[in-house]
């Protein structure tokens, strides 16, 4: 699946980042493979979403989460 | 000595710039960094004995110099090489803050690392071992809580006493080092590089917090809590529409009115009876005396009276954003933004626009990508800057008496309609190819530091002071002269003076609009040079030279015109005009920084132009529609 689909409260291990034009930016934020995320919440209408990402908070809008491959983390 | 030279660096939201703040304090000025529309700022401090020289460089996430920001980073420390580097780090937020650290290394850049924020990692049981820190780096490592005196003052005590040619990087970062360069001559695809550079630093970082960090166990954070309602949920956006309505009302009600009354009961009961007897009593010619006390002192008084209302907004405003919650805004309001054609981000450099366009439109540096920053600088002229209020308030007191102050919030309306709407014409036709990008860090809550409170309230608003000295000072002796002199010299009948010509050229455009005579032509011309001017311009012309242009005078200042001026509009083209001065061409001092800001003339004859056409068109509308329903 990717981020986009993702709700408040999953924990999600990034598997791959698509290309966009975000991409180099969000590995520079931390957002690796390998690396787990945590939804934390999204905006009233539903985007963005913010994560819980390494030891800090990122808002990014679904249609750039769409970009990224995760699965879930027990 | 020589002066000590040192550089701060680091990510955003790191206390970086409250740091700068507190070592310089008014010792620091703000210049621009050559060929982009980034903030240079660089501030002066003594210690032990030793001149030191600060440079506050932008904030960074990394320094792969694909933005203005990181590239004058990078530029700045192998050109300027400063005795000193200091890399602030939040440390509750080690990892990505020591992403730059390793870039910065990597460059071979010698750095002092600062682990500020030290008292929030302590409450989120976040221990720094900071002898292993430096272990491991190889360089200098100190901790601070950055608005504390103490930490400032052993601060500057250690950059007066390291030594940085003491320290070469450590083993960790030398290995390091040398997978870097590995992959650097692989000869693999180079972005396929950039992406495994960035996993080998993190890898590396990853170890190195493992080692030299421990967190004890935290539940959900004060920030985390605050967002459950602040950023989430069905309040947020009430909330947020209340904290919006009360940064106003605080502004234009609480303080900003009560201080511009004050201020204008100075200048009228104090200084112009003064400044008219020292003329009178040193002999000065009848008509200097007039131009200074009418025209200068008047013009230049008109202004002043908003600069409490402008300091206002800004102070708030910066004081929200220490706080870490116009992040927040950025974030709950996106999507509303987007539909608008507009960002997130663009929210708090457009609510500046209700104080003065100016630093709205340099506000618009936040926004992340070049189409919404564009966008965001060409629909601000549209909002109903405090320069406004005067015109609207005036207006709907004379010809709509009994709905004056619902009339001047529609006119409000209008400006942000107008915005929105141009806002997502320009989304498919100028910009249209453009995309628009989103990322945004959410900080934790904190109470913002007073001192970079105070001087960014300053930084925002004394462009304002600037403007009143200079372009209001000029624009009111042009005024006072274009009203009293023609070709053949003085004349004593305003509706034969230059004005009235220039004013009845202008005037022919609006042979349909209702309000073609040559003193609404004469206002529009002066309006130009500032949105003040019209109200001004209006009292010379229409005879009452004297009046008030104060919003809270309105209702005195109608009853003193009412007569003359009142008398050349009806209710539609009173609206008509009103509609049209809403819209249309910004003030000289916006477009001048609509230059600075884009760097293009082609982008201000645009501003100038299209502002004025779409002005011109609704107003047309308004006042045909207006006759055509019977008004």
């Amino acid at each position: 699946m990717t981020l986009k689909e993702g709700k408040t409260g999953m924990k999600l291990r990034i598997q791959s980042l698509a290309d966009s034009p975000l991409k180099e930016r969000l590995l520079t934020m931390g957002l690796l493979p390998g690396t787990v995320v945590e939804i934390l919440r999204s905006a009233p209408l539903g985007d963005p979403m913010t994560l819980s990402v390494r030891s800090y908070n990122l808002a990014l809008r679904r249609a750039d989460a769409a970009n990224i491959e995760v699965t879930a983390v027990q | 000595m020589a002066t000590l030279s040192i550089a701060l660096t680091g990510n955003p939201n790191t206390g970086k710039s409250t740091i700068f703040n507190e070592l310089t304090g008014a010792r620091q000025k703000i210049g621009n960094w050559p060929g982009v529309t980034v903030d240079k700022k660089f501030g002066y401090v003594q210690h032990n004995g030793r001149a030191i020289s600060i440079v506050d460089l932008p904030g960074t996430y990394s320094v792969n110099a694909r933005s203005p920001e990181e590239k004058i980073v990078i530029d700045y420390l192998h050109e300027a090489k400063p005795d000193l580097v200091v890399d602030v780090i939040d440390s509750s937020n080690l990892e990505r803050n020591l992403f730059l650290t390793v870039q910065l290394l990597e460059q071979g850049i010698p750095l002092l690392i600062d682990f500020n924020m030290a008292d929030e990692a302590k409450k989120h049981g976040i221990h720094v071992n900071l002898r292993m820190m430096e272990e491991m780096l190889g360089m200098p490592v100190v901790t601070t809580v950055g608005r504390r005196a103490k930490s400032i003052r052993g601060l500057l005590d250690v950059f007066t006493s390291t030594i940085m040619a003491n320290y070469r990087p450590g083993e960790m970062i030398q290995k390091h080092l040398e997978t870097m360069e590995e992959l650097r001559v692989s000869g693999q695809d180079a972005a396929i590089i950039e992406e495994k550079m960035i996993a080998c630093r993190y890898a590396l970082i990853d170890e190195i917090v493992t080692k030299a960090v421990t967190r004890g166990k935290t539940g959900w954070s004060l920030a985390d809590k605050l967002d459950g309602i602040l950023a989430n949920g069905v309040l947020a956006l009430p909330l947020l529409l209340a904290i919006i309505y009360a940064v106003f009302e605080v502004t234009f009600t609480w303080i900003g009115q009560p201080m511009a009354d004050t201020l204008d009961g100075i200048m009228g009961d104090v200084i112009t009876p003064w400044a008219a007897d020292a003329l009178t009593s040193l002999g000065v010619v009848p008509w200097l005396q007039d131009l200074v006390v009418k025209g200068v002192i008047g013009g230049v008084g008109s202004v002043l009276t908003f600069v409490p209302l402008i300091f206002t907004l800004f102070f708030c405003l910066s004081f929200l954003d220490g706080t870490g919650y116009m992040a927040r805004v950025a974030f709950v309001m996106d999507p509303i933004m987007r539909r608008a054609g507009l960002s997130g981000k663009g929210v708090m450099p457009l609510i500046m626009g209700f104080g003065c366009g100016v630093p709205a439109i340099m506000g618009a540096r936040a926004l992340d990508s070049e189409k919404d920053r564009m966008i965001s600088i060409l629909i601000t002229p549209f909002l109903t800057c405090g320069a406004k209020l005067p015109i609207m308030a005036l207006f709907a007191a004379m010809f709509f008496p009994e709905h004056a102050a619902d009339v001047v919030f529609a006119m409000y309306i209008v400006g942000i309609v107008m915005a929105i709407v141009m806002a997502k014409v320009l989304n498919v036709t100028t910009f249209r190819d453009q995309e628009s990008t989103f990322l945004l860090e959410l900080p934790p809550y904190r109470l913002p530091d007073m001192k970079t409170v105070l001087l960014e309230t300053w930084d925002k608003g004394k462009g304002y002071l600037v403007k009143a000295g200079t372009i209001i000072f000029a624009m009111s002796v042009l005024i006072w002269f274009l009203s009293n002199y023609n070709m053949a010299g003085p004349t004593e009948e305003m509706s034969e003076s230059f004005l009235a010509s220039i004013g009845s050229a202008m005037s022919a455009l609006f042979a349909f609009h209702g309000f073609a005579t040559w003193e609404a032509g004469a206002a529009i011309v002066t309006g130009i040079l500032a949105k003040e001017s019209v109200v001004a311009t209006m009292g010379i012309l229409y005879g009452a030279a004297d009046i008030s242009t104060e919003a809270g005078d309105a209702m005195e200042t109608a009853s003193q015109l009412v007569g003359t001026m009142g008398a050349s509009f009806t209710m539609m083209s009173a609206l008509a005009f009103m509609v049209f001065t809403q819209l249309y061409t910004p003030c000289v001092t916006a477009l001048g920084t609509i230059k600075k800001e884009t760097g293009r003339w082609k982008w201000v004859a645009f501003a100038a132009g299209y502002t004025f056409a779409v002005a011109w068109v609704v107003s047309l509308v308004v006042y045909q529609a207006g006759r055509l329903l019977g008004y």
